[in-house]
């Protein structure tokens, strides 16, 4: 292997590693909701391009202020982006899923559906079905390699959003880990009804994890929408169709596993698009998602399910 | 009521969080950058609309549900439910063959808009019957069930484009290749869960869909094709010499040896008639389709289906093969959606990628939800619902996705069981004297 390969594929590594960041931010919501009241949040996705819509309106707003220092425009945007995603994560639970909960799982997983799309046609009436272009705000990087070759690079954008990636995913599993709330989180995910019988407002519970799900994906939103600085109504379905993949992959209902199962995705997607075709990179990742369902539908770090009678 | 005050106001806040960003500032390209203008006086007035709305609902919440509960108990029970099970079925014969006699005489005085649009009803019709074995049924969430009318309305486009294959030629065979889909796809995914398959089919769906988009060579990508034949009728012909000749609906025969149906009957050419025989056809595609399935329903295999939707675990101590039932439900779901795929591609004379997304897929299974999942009568009235009223209702085009998605969700919520719950069969022995 000579180093101008080498080096495309350390730039291919790092491209899916920024990827798979950003997988992994939404990925958190599937699997937390998943792990506690056992549904899939068909609507996820819609609440990460609200994100992304939010981030722009924020950064807009700024600059029509006059206001450009990156650190005030950067907080700006997540601040606002989280607030506004995570009133949608409260309120689709509130309304979409609460009044269903107990009944066959099929019925929300419909309701879901149905929510997916009326976010979706919410938002282009508000804002229209075109693309939006923003200019990028970070711009600039490492480069790596010879000056006349192959030059590997890793832009400041990029590692924003490993930062901020790591960042978030340190605090929620202290979160989980430490703070009374996500003791409570554990103990629902593991028998709902015996934690109501210990005194745990259930209720509360399940809608915390929908706030922080909705947060988790509006901070994917804001960092991919910097970086790819394109918006449209439909970018949540795809996204979070392959969010979803990686929450399987690593194993649904495991926090630990969505991450890695994301980190997979995003490398393997980007590998796929360098090496072989760019076209046909969705049709690895949902033939990903097969496969692993089909030979190991526990997830690479799941537990598996015991069905009871 | 005062102490709902906080999570009123609390839940007024939520609602002008959910709708000032979105609805009231509204983002436009202007050169290069990104630029923001307020929304017109109407849509604030919307917005505090909704969210003093919202405040008064939740401020008065338990003075409402005692109001509601005495309206509920004050309701006229649901008449349907009064009756016999016997005799409700009779009712619902009755109701199915009085909807096919106005099917069929219909078209005497319906104008030539409105019978192309009852074909697509009746596209949607076969296509909400086909989901409805695989979902009503069986009880597999299938979201990708786009992808076998896809690969049907393909298979005839294909046929013909390489090899001049006629409609009725490929009739058969688009319905079989859709099986063969439905039976491949069908055979690894439905050992898993509800939801998972649910999320496979999706998958499944958009690389069938992504695959008809970057196979340019062989399906013309996104560009479609163009100038599929409409069907031609067979009749029979005594002169010059016995034969059956395929009659055409255009004024002059496009193919050699056929006929064009004017020129047969000695009637004069009148373009509608190609409408009408459309409408006929498709009319009796879906009777068949009806017919069909209505027989299956009452045999072993029909009751399997639905004795798994009930209960998964007791079926299978009972010796029933799981794999087996969901196979056959899922491949015979297919080949319905094979048959409408090809007769889509011939209504429609030209195909691309963009008419099997993953909308439609959603649209199919809300015909089979809001009909009711497995009663027939619902899906026909629900297709008919789901197509005609968005087209009453043009002025409404814009919200008619919105309305779509809020449909689903409320139908879940208030009714699961559908607009004519289907009846269950059963027996109940008759008391002893």
């Amino acid at each position: 292997m000579n180093l101008e390969s080498l080096l495309y594929f350390i730039q291919q590594l790092l491209n899916g590693l920024t990827l798979g960041s950003a997988y992994a931010l939404i990925a958190i919501g599937y699997t937390m909701v998943y792990g506690i009241i056992g549904m899939i949040n068909f609507a996820h996705g819609e609440i990460y391009m609200i994100g992304t819509y939010v981030a722009f309106l924020a950064i807009t707003a700024l600059a029509m202020l006059g206001i450009e220092y990156l650190p005030v425009v950067f907080l700006f945007a997540l601040m606002s982006s989280v607030l506004v995603s995570s009133a949608f994560g409260w309120s689709l639970e509130r309304v979409a899923y609460r009044p269903l909960r107990g009944s066959n799982r099929l019925i929300p997983l419909i309701s879901a559906i149905g929510m997916s799309i009326f976010l979706q046609n919410y938002v282009r009436l508000g804002q229209g079905s075109r693309d939006l272009a923003m200019p990028s705000l970070v711009t600039g990087g490492w480069t790596f390699g010879p000056e006349d070759g192959f030059q590997a690079s890793l832009s400041y954008m990029q590692l924003l959003i490993f930062v901020v990636t790591f960042v978030s995913m340190t605090a929620l599993t202290l979160f989980i880990a430490r703070s009374r709330m996500g003791k409570a989180c554990r103990a629902v995910s593991q028998d709902i009804g015996m934690a109501s019988l210990l005194g745990i407002n259930t209720n509360r519970v399940i809608s915390a994890t929908f706030v922080i799900g909705a947060a988790l994906a509006a901070v994917a939103g804001v960092l991919l929408g910097m970086q790819y600085g394109v918006a449209n109504p439909f970018i949540g379905f795809i996204a979070g169709l392959k969010a979803f993949t990686a929450a399987v992959l690593g194993g649904i209902g495991s926090i630990p596993g969505a991450m890695l199962g994301a980190m997979i995705l995003g490398i393997a997607e980007s590998m796929t698009a360098a090496y072989f075709t760019t076209e046909y990179k969705d049709v690895v990742a949902f033939g990903l998602l097969v496969l692993i369902l089909l030979f190991r539908p526990t997830g690479l770090l799941g537990k598996p399910e015991v069905e009871k009678i | 009521m005062r102490e709902n005050l906080p999570f009123a106001i609390f839940c007024a806040l939520v609602t002008g969080a959910l709708s000032v960003p979105l609805l009231g500032l509204k983002l436009v390209s202007e050169g290069t950058s990104l630029a923001i203008e307020g929304a017109d006086a109407e849509t604030w007035m919307l917005i505090s609309g909704g969210m003093l709305a919202v405040f008064l609902t939740q401020l008065f919440k338990s003075q409402l549900s005692n109001g509601l509960s005495g309206i509920k108990q004050s309701l006229p029970a649901n008449p349907v439910s009064g009756l016999s099970d016997q005799k409700r079925g009779q009712l619902e014969k009755g109701l199915l063959f009085l909807v096919i006699g106005l099917a069929i005489i219909w078209p005497f005085w319906a104008s030539r808009g409105s019978i192309d649009l009852a074909t697509l009803v009746l596209i949607y019709v076969m296509l909400g019957l086909g989901l409805n074995i695989v979902v009503g049924l069986a009880g597999l969430l299938d979201l990708g069930y786009v992808a076998f009318y896809a690969v049907g309305a393909y298979s005839y486009a294909l046929l013909y484009q390489y090899f001049g294959f006629s409609f009725w030629a490929a009739l058969p065979i688009a319905g079989l290749l859709a099986a063969l889909f439905g039976f491949l796809l069908g055979f690894p995914v439905l050992r898993l869960r509800g939801d998972y398959l649910a999320i496979v089919t999706l998958g499944f769906g958009e690389i069938i869909r992504i695959f008809l988009n970057n196979l340019t060579s062989l399906t013309g990508g996104p560009n479609g094709i163009g100038s599929i034949p409409k069907p031609t009728m067979p009749a029979v012909q005594f002169e010059p010499e016995f034969d059956i000749v395929q009659l055409e609906f255009s004024r002059r025969a496009k193919e050699e040896g056929n006929l064009p149906f004017h020129e047969f009957f000695g009637l004069d050419y009148d373009s509608a008639t190609k409408v009408v025989f459309l409408y006929v056809l498709a009319l009796i595609l879906c009777l068949i389709t009806v017919f069909v399935i209505r027989r299956l329903t009452r045999m072993p295999v029909g009751r399997a289906w639905e004795a798994l939707r009930e209960d998964e675990i007791a079926c299978r101590s009972l010796g029933l093969s799981r794999t087996g039932i969901k196979l056959s439900a899922f491949t015979l779901g297919a080949t319905f959606a094979g048959f409408a795929g090809c007769f889509f591609a011939a209504r429609q004379s030209f195909i691309s990628p963009e008419s099997f997304t993953f909308i439609e897929s959603a649209i199919i299974l809300a015909i089979v939800v809001l009909g009711g999942m497995g009663s027939q009568l619902g899906v026909i009235l629900a297709a008919t619902l789901m197509i005609i009223l968005p087209e009453l209702a043009r002025e409404f085009q814009e919200y008619r996705m919105l309305l779509f998605g809020l449909m689903m969700v409320l139908m879940m919520i208030w009714r699961p069981q559908g607009l004519l719950p289907m009846k269950r069969p059963r027996i109940e022995l008759k008391e002893a004297a």
